[in-house]
């Protein structure tokens, strides 16, 4: 398989060191340089078959890193609206297959995949992991902390965040 | 009319001082806290202190009431999310946004967000023009830069003077909106002779103002634009 990995962070270096190392073809795309020699240090020179410098909402960039003939694109920058954008690019613009794009926020993470753009909220899996485990309850699928705790945020009895 | 803006800026702090005092609700939202604080003075509750791609945010301006969004950061994914979510989750009828990289404008509009504004694009039709030739300028762009209205000198050596307008070969879109003689404005018909010291007002899109400008002035008015 081809991946095209936006952002070269601990998630976006890790993921990519986990897909290369099961034989697919991995290019990953960072705008800065540094991004990549941290990844290097963390993981070895193995990490990924590609790096590309570059903004990850231009299409050069993207076209660089074998977007045309990507099977997925996934968005790991540490900025929710440039993976959401990004998503969309790959989605829209290149067609890819298959397209996942890390999203912080989860009242934005719930709207983008209400709109047909898978997103992952690192945030709620977190948090809900963290909970179930202070209280020394069974861990759940990554799906159902995002459901149960998105739905307290979006309104009902017991809404979380700063009461009105 | 309530329109919100988001980013306060150049662009937005001025947008939201115009549409304010021509009697519009306005609410400004800033991302950052000092900023927001400092223009407290000049907007009173009009600024709001926050993250404008915030769903709660957006709640508690009432973008479910608003009549227009406007985007303005210097961020281009955020003016993009910003107009998709206050489309999708709070329907606002018109959404507008601040392209800063011209190149991304094309995204703008496959993903949805069709009205946008490119200083860059709009500032480099201006100056496209003005070097372009000394006997002809832009009076004005409209539609966001799309299109231009253009006057053009006649001098005497010019191909267009002493010629009717049905025989200046125009290409594309453009028309011959009127011709300015003697400080007197006439209605141009295929049968009017154009004259040395006219002035011709054109409305065009900016590439079709070339071919325009070929006809009246000639194409070695082309030296001085660089055009490949």
């Amino acid at each position: 398989m081809r991946v095209v990995i936006l952002g070269c962070g601990r998630v976006g270096s890790t993921l990519a060191a986990l897909l290369t190392r099961e034989g697919h073809h991995v290019s990953v795309v960072d705008r800065d340089q540094t991004a990549f020699d941290k990844a290097v240090q963390r993981l070895g020179p193995g990490f990924t078959r590609e790096t590309v410098r570059g903004i990850g909402i231009d299409e050069s960039t993207l076209r660089q890193a074998g977007i045309e003939e990507a099977d997925a694109f996934i968005s790991v920058t540490s900025g929710d609206n440039t993976n959401i954008v990004a998503a969309q690019i790959a989605k829209e613009r290149f067609h890819v297959p298959k397209v996942l794009a890390r999203v912080y926020d989860p009242i934005r993470a719930q709207a983008y995949r209400e709109a047909g753009i898978d997103t992952v909220c690192t945030t709620t899996i977190g948090a809900g992991v963290l909970h179930d485990l202070v209280l020394g309850r069974p861990l759940r699928k990554p799906q159902e902390y995002i459901d149960d705790i998105t739905s307290q945020m979006t309104g009902g009895p017991g809404e979380l965040g700063p009461s009105a | 009319m309530y329109v919100i803006v988001v980013g306060a800026g150049k662009v937005g702090y001025h947008l939201t001082r115009t549409l304010i005092s021509e009697g519009h609700e306005v609410t400004l939202i800033e991302k950052d806290p000092a900023h927001a604080a400092d223009l407290a003075a000049d907007f009173g509750e009009a600024i709001v202190a926050g993250d404008g791609c915030e769903v709660r945010v957006m709640q508690d301006v009432g973008m479910n009431r608003a009549d227009a969004v406007v985007a303005v950061t210097g961020h281009d994914e955020d003016n993009l999310v910003i107009c998709q979510m206050a489309q999708r989750q709070f329907h606002v009828p018109r959404q507008i946004a601040r392209v800063n990289n011209p190149k991304n404008e094309p995204i703008f509009h496959l993903l949805g967000v069709t009205e946008t504004v490119s200083s860059t694009r709009i500032i480099y039709s201006l100056i496209d023009q003005e070097v372009g030739s000394g006997e002809s300028l832009l009076a004005t762009a409209l539609k966001r830069g799309k299109i231009v209205i253009v006057a053009v000198n006649l001098s005497a050596g010019s191909p267009g003077a002493n010629r009717m307008v049905k025989d200046v070969h125009l290409q594309g879109e453009c028309v011959l909106a009127a011709i300015i003689r003697n400080d007197h404005i006439l209605l141009p018909s295929g049968t009017t002779m154009l004259e040395a010291g006219d002035t011709v007002i054109a409305v065009s899109t900016p590439q079709d103002q070339h071919a325009l400008r070929d006809a009246l002035l000639g194409a070695t008015s082309q030296a001085t634009r660089g055009r490949p």
